[in-house]
C-alpha cells in the first residue's frame, strides 16, 4: 500500500496507445522477470507477470477478450484484473498494480523490483 | 426494481439443471424458492445403482450442496411436499402450509415408481426403488435378510437385481416379457445378457406374472411372491421396478392439461403461460422422457425462455441407453427391433459374448442394438441422430469406425476393456480411473465438462471416442449434443453454419457486425469465436473484410511458431520442395548469425529453424529473403513432390513442376484448418500424396486426384475424386475443392472431417459433375487469392503488428527515454 501511494513509485513505462486494443506489450529487465502490460476493448489496463500459472506460457501472447486472456500454449484462461486462472484451473499469474494518466501507463518501481 | 418470483417445485435433476442455466443467462433476474420433497439438496440420482452396488456413497452423489442454494440466494425448503397450487391467488402451498408468491413456477416434480396393484403391495419389505431412502431400505435389508425378489427386469430392475447380489442377497428377478429389456433390446441380445447375469448369480422367471405377495410366518413382513401359474418364490424383500408414472397430480389438480405427462409446448410451457413444466414430470409431443440427457436439453430451453432470451426451441431428443452394470456391457438405441421396410446387418459371435444389430431404413441408420462390444456406440448414435447418408459407408458400417485416433493413448480402443490405471489421454496424462472419478465426484455429463475438468481430450483430441465410451458407460447414456447444432463456442447458442450463413446473406463486414447481429453474449468474443469469425470474414468477403490480427492465434499473428519455451521457429518456403545453393547458403548464415539451437528438416520437404527469439523474428526473415512457409498458419502449409520423369526412371509426369505450379497459385490461401499437398509421378506415390488434403498422382494419361487425407491423429486415406488429363485442370479441380472447403468448412475443422460430414457425393457432384460450378470455386479463389501478400516480405500489406516484436526495456524507460 505504501509504495503505491508514493508519487516517486511510479514509473511511466509506454504511452497507451502503443498497446494493441486487445493486446499487450512485453516489459523486459525487471527484477520479477518479464511482464505483460495488457488493453482491453474499454481501453482498461492491466499488467500481469508474463508467466501463465500452468506452465509459464507467454501471457503477452495469448488472445485478450472481455477482461481476461487466453494462454497461447494450453488455453487457461486468466482474469487481467487479479491475476487468477478461470475455474476450473486454479493458479496465480501476479498482478501488478497500473496507473494511466494523460495517456502514459505507469507501474509501480518497487513492484517491479519484486517489493512491496 | 422489485425482483420478480420464481417458484420451483421439486428439486431433482431437471429443476435444478433449469436452475444452474438460468443463473448462467440471468443470474440477478429472479428470486428463487425450490420446494424438495425428499430431505436432501438435489443429487445425481443415475448413481445410485454404484451406491447399492457398494462403489460409491451417498456424499459423493449430491450434485448441489446445500450452500450452493445460499451462495445463489436460492430459499430451500427441504422436506416439503407441495399439495397445492393456487393459480388464482399465484401461490404454492406445501404440506406443512409454508405458502410461496410466484410470478413464474417450475414444476419439475419428476416421476414415480408404478405399484402393482396386486394383493400385500402394502407389506412390511415392499418397497420401490426411486430415490436415497429406497436405496438405504435395501443396503439395509441385505445386511439382514437373504432371499430378494426383483419384480421388472428393465433397466432399473436389473441395476438394482445386480447391487442386491453384490451385496450377497440371493436375487431372482421376475419379468412378465419373454425377454429382458424388452425396450431396449432384441431377444438374441437379451439372451447374452441374460447368461451374463446367471453367471453372476442372479435368478431370472421370464414370461411370469407376479400375482400376489405373501406375509412370512409370523406376518410381520413380506415372505414370498406368488406367480400366476401357482409357484412362489421366497422373498424377504420385494423391489417393484415395473415402470414409474409422471408425477402429475398436483398439475392437474391446479386445472393443467395432463396427458401422460404435463404437457408443454416447444418452450416448456404449459397451458398456463406463468407455469413451465421440466423433467419426467412433462410429456413433450406426445412422449415423456425417462433419461437425464433429453431432461438437460429441456432444461436449457427452458432457462432461456425464463431470462427472457426467448430463443431456443425444444423439438424433442432421440435417446440411447447402457446398462451400468459393471462387465456387462451393451448399448441400444432407435428402432433396434427393425420391422416394415427396413433392413439389418447383423454380426453374431455367441462364443465370444458379440452381437451387434444394426437398423437401416431409407439409406439412414435408425437402430442399433450392440452387445459385449459397444465402442462404436456413440459413433452409431451420432449418425442415427445425425441422420446422415451412409450408402459410402454402408460395407464398413458393422467394423465401426469411430473418432479414436491410432495413436497417443497405447493402441486402447475400448474403455470397457481398460483397467483404471490405463491411461487414456496421452497428452495429458490422465487415467481411466481419474476420469470416471472426476465423472462421478464432480457431477460431469459432457465431453466439454470433462475436459474442462480433467483437461482428458482435450489438447490433440485423439482420445475423444474413449472418453465418450466412458461417459457412457458411467452414465448409462450419451449426453453430447447433437453435432448437427453445435454452438460455436459459449458466447453464442448460434452454430457455425448458421454464423456463415448469416455473414454471407447479411453481407457482415466485421466481428462487431456479427456479434451484434447474431446477439453474441460477450461484447468481444472469445479465444475460441474470435479466430472463427475472423477466418469466416475474411473467406467470405475477401479483399473487402479486413483482418484482425489481434484475433488470430499468436502463431498467426507473429507468422512463426511459438515452442514450449516462448521462443520461435521459423519455416521458409520452399516451393514443391525444391531449394539451391542461395538459399541454403543463406540459411546456413542464418542459422549461425542468430545463434540457432536446432536445424531441422520438416516432413514437409523444408527446413526449420528452431529456437528463435521474437525480437529476432523480422531480422531472421529479412537475412532470409525467402517467403514465409506458413508453417505457423491455418492455410496452405507446403505441397510435397517427388522428383517425378525428370529424373526418375518411373516417372510418368513432372510432378515437381506441378508442385510448384500448385504451391504458389495457392500462395497466402488461409483455411478453416492447416492444408497440406502432395504430388508424385507415378503410382509409386513416393510423395505420400494418399494422405493429404489434396494429392495428385501422375498416371501415363494424365493425373489423380485424391482428396481428404490425412497424416495426423488419425491416419485417414484421402478418397478418389477424378481423373482429369492437363495441368490446367489439375489446379482448377484442385482449387475448387479447397475453395469449397474454405467457403463451407468449420473453422478447425480438417478436411476429412468437412468431407465426412457432408459426403463424398457431395464433393464429387459439385467438383466433377458441375463444370460451371467448379468454375466459379476455382476464380473465386483465385480472386481471393490475388495479391496476397507475403508477411515476411510485405509485412505492412499483410497487417503485421511491429510492435510485438519490440519489448519495452526498464532500463531504457527507468532513464526517462519516454516522451
Ligand atoms: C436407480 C436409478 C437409476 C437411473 N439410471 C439412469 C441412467 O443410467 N441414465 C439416465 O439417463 N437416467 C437414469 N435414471 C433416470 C433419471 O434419474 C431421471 O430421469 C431423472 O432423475 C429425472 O429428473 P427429474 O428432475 O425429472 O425428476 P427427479 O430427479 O425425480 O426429481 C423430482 C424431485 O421432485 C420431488 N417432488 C415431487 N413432487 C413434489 C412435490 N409435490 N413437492 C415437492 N417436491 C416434489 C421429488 O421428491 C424429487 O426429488 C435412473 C433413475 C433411477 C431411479
Ligand atoms: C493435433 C494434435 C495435437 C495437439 C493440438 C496437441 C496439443 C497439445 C497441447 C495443447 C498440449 C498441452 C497439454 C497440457 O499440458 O495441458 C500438449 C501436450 C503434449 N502433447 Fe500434444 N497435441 C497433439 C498431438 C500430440 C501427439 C500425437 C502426441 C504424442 C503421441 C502428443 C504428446 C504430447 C505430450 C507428451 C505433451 C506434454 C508436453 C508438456 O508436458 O508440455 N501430442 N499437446
Ligand atoms: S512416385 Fe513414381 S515418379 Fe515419383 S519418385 Fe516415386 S517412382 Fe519416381
Ligand atoms: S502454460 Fe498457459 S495454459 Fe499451459
Amino acid at each position: 500500500m505504501s509504495a503505491i501511494d508514493n508519487r516517486e513509485d511510479w514509473l511511466a513505462v509506454l504511452m497507451l496507445d502503443e498497446i494493441p486494443v486487445l493486446g499487450a506489450r512485453v516489459l523486459e529487465g525487471a527484477v520479477i522477470g518479464p511482464v505483460a502490460v495488457f488493453r482491453t476493448e474499454d481501453q482498461s489496463v492491466y499488467a500481469l507477470r508474463d508467466r501463465c500459472p500452468h506452465k509459464g506460457g507467454p501471457l503477452s501472447q495469448g488472445i485478450v477478450h472481455g477482461h481476461r486472456v487466453t494462454c497461447p500454449l494450453h488455453g487457461w484462461n486468466v482474469e487481467l484484473e487479479s491475476g487468477d486462472a478461470v475455474a476450473p484451473d486454479v493458479g496465480c499469474a501476479g498482478r501488478l498494480s497500473v496507473k494511466v494518466e494523460d495517456g502514459r501507463v505507469y507501474l509501480s518501481k518497487a513492484e517491479l523490483a519484486g517489493g512491496a | 426494481m422489485k425482483k420478480m418470483k420464481l417458484v420451483v417445485i421439486g428439486n431433482g435433476m431437471a429443476g435444478i439443471r433449469t436452475l444452474e442455466e438460468l443463473l448462467k443467462l440471468a443470474p440477478e433476474l429472479y428470486e428463487i424458492t425450490v420446494f424438495g420433497a425428499e430431505p436432501y439438496p438435489n443429487y445425481n440420482r443415475i448413481l445410485l445403482s454404484p451406491v447399492l452396488a457398494g462403489e460409491q456413497t451417498v456424499d459423493e452423489i449430491i450434485l448441489n450442496s446445500i450452500d450452493w442454494y445460499a451462495e445463489n440466494g436460492i430459499r430451500l425448503h427441504l422436506g416439503k411436499t407441495v399439495t397445492r397450487i393456487d393459480r388464482t391467488r399465484r401461490q404454492v402451498i406445501a404440506e406443512d402450509g409454508t405458502t410461496e408468491g410466484y410470478d413464474r413456477l417450475l414444476v419439475a416434480t419428476g416421476s414415480s415408481p408404478f405399484i402393482l396393484p396386486i394383493p400385500g403391495k402394502d407389506l412390511t419389505g415392499v418397497i420401490t426403488y426411486r430415490d436415497i431412502q429406497d436405496t438405504q431400505h435395501m443396503i439395509e435389508a441385505a445386511r439382514n435378510y437373504r432371499h430378494a425378489v426383483v419384480i421388472g427386469g428393465g433397466l432399473l430392475g436389473l441395476e438394482a437385481a445386480n447391487g442386491l447380489k453384490l451385496r450377497g442377497m440371493e436375487v431372482t428377478v421376475i419379468h412378465l416379457a419373454d425377454w429382458l429389456l424388452e425396450r431396449q433390446l432384441d431377444p438374441v441380445a437379451a439372451r447374452l445378457l441374460q447368461q451374463s447375469l446367471e453367471a453372476k448369480g442372479l435368478r431370472f422367471r421370464l414370461a411370469t406374472q407376479t400375482t400376489e405377495l405373501r406375509a412370512n410366518g409370523d406376518g410381520t413382513r413380506v415372505g414370498a411372491v406368488r406367480c400366476k401359474d401357482g409357484s412362489e418364490v421366497p422373498a424377504d424383500l420385494v423391489v417393484m421396478a415395473a415402470g414409474i408414472r409422471p408425477n402429475t397430480a398436483l398439475a392437474e389438480a391446479a386445472g393443467l392439461a395432463c396427458q401422460r405427462g404435463i404437457l408443454v409446448n416447444d418452450t416448456l410451457q404449459t397451458f398456463d403461460p406463468r407455469i413451465y413444466a421440466v423433467g419426467e414430470c412433462v410429456s413433450h409431443r406426445g412422449t415423456a422422457y425417462g433419461l437425464v440427457a433429453p431432461l438437460f436439453e429441456q432444461a436449457r430451453v427452458c432457462a432461456n425462455h425464463l431470462a427472457f432470451m426467448g430463443i431456443g426451441r425444444y423439438t424433442g431428443s432421440v435417446t440411447s441407453t447402457k446398462l451400468k452394470v459393471t462387465g456387462i456391457d451393451l448399448f441400444s438405441a432407435g428402432e433396434f427391433m427393425g420391422g416394415e421396410g427396413m433392413e439389418e446387418i447383423t454380426l453374431s459371435d455367441p462364443v465370444g459374448g458379440v452381437y451387434k444389430k444394426l437398423v437401416l431404413k431409407d439409406d439412414q441408420l435408425v437402430g442399433a442394438c450392440l452387445y459385449g462390444d459397444t465402442a462404436d456406440g456413440t459413433w452409431y448414435f451420432k449418425l442415427l441422430r445425425e441422420g446422415r447418408k451412409i450408402a459410402e459407408l454402408r460395407d464398413s458400417l458393422m467394423f465401426g469406425e469411430n473418432n479414436i485416433g491410432d495413436v497417443g493413448h497405447e493402441g486402447h480402443n475400448k474403455a470397457m476393456a481398460m483397467t483404471e490405471s490405463d491411461e487414456v489421454c496421452g497428452c495429458n496424462g490422465i487415467s481411466k480411473g481419474a476420469i470416471v472419478k472426476a465423472i462421478q465426484e464432480q457431477g460431469l455429463f459432457t465431453l466439454e465438462d470433462v475436459r474442462k475438468c480433467t483437461k482428458a481430450s482435450g489438447s490433440c483430441g485423439s482420445c475423444t471416442g474413449l472418453v465418450e465410451q466412458i461417459l457412457m458407460n458411467v452414465l448409462g447414456t450419451d449426453y453430447s449434443d447433437a453435432p448437427t447444432k453445435k454452438a460455436v463456442c459459449g458466447c453464442t447458442d448460434h452454430s457455425h453454419d448458421e454464423v456463415r450463413k448469416s455473414i454471407r446473406e447479411h453481407h457482415l463486414l466485421s466481428q462487431q457486425e456479427v456479434r451484434q447481429f447474431m446477439e453474441w453474449r460477450t461484447p468481444n468474443g472469445c479465444a475460441t469465436c474470435r479466430p472463427a469469425l475472423n477466418y469466416y470474414l475474411l473467406s467470405t468477403w475477401p479483399h473487402e473484410a479486413e483482418d484482425d490480427p489481434q484475433s488470430r492465434f499468436i502463431n498467426e499473428r507473429a507468422h512463426a511458431n511459438i515452442q514450449r519455451d516462448g521462443t520461435y521457429s521459423v519455416v521458409p518456403r520452399m516451393w514443391g520442395g525444391l531449394t539451391n545453393p542461395d538459399e541454403l547458403r543463406r540459411i546456413a548464415d542464418v542459422a549461425e548469425k542468430f545463434k540457432v539451437p536446432t536445424v531441422k528438416l520438416t516432413g514437409g520437404q523444408r527446413i526449420d529453424l528452431l529456437g528463435i527469439r521474437k525480437e529476432d523474428l523480422p531480422a531472421v526473415w529479412k537475412a532470409l529473403d525467402m517467403p514465409s512457409g506458413h508453417a505457423y498458419g491455418k492455410s496452405i502449409r507446403t505441397v510435397k513432390t517427388c522428383v517425378g520423369d525428370e529424373h526418375c526412371r518411373f516417372g510418368t509426369q513432372s510432378s515437381m513442376q506441378m508442385g510448384v505450379n500448385l504451391e504458389k497459385m495457392l500462395f497466402g490461401m488461409y483455411s478453416p484448418h492447416k492444408v497440406k499437398l502432395a504430388v508424385s509421378g507415378c503410382p509409386r506415390n513416393c510423395a505420400e500424396a494418399g494422405i493429404k488434403d489434396v494429392g495428385v498422382i501422375g498416371v501415363d494419361s494424365g493425373w489423380e486426384i485424391y482428396v481428404a487425407g490425412n497424416g495426423g491423429i488419425k491416419t485417414e486415406v484421402a478418397q478418389y475424386l477424378c481423373k482429369v488429363k492437363t495441368d490446367e485442370e489439375v489446379r482448377e479441380y484442385s482449387a475448387a475443392f479447397l475453395q469449397l472447403y474454405r467457403e463451407e468448412g468449420w473453422y478447425l475443422e480438417r478436411t476429412v472431417h468437412y468431407v465426412a460430414r457432408v459426403g463424398m457425393d457431395v464433393i464429387r457432384q459439385r467438383i466433377v459433375n458441375d463444370a460451371e460450378g467448379r468454375r466459379a470455386l476455382y476464380e473465386r479463389l483465385l480472386f481471393a487469392l490475388q495479391g496476397a501478400p507475403d508477411p515476411w516480405k510485405t509485412s505492412e500489406a499483410a497487417g503485421v503488428d511491429w510492435r510485438q516484436f519490440r519489448p519495452v526495456q526498464l532500463a531504457a524507460v527507468s532513464e526517462g527515454f519516454l516522451p
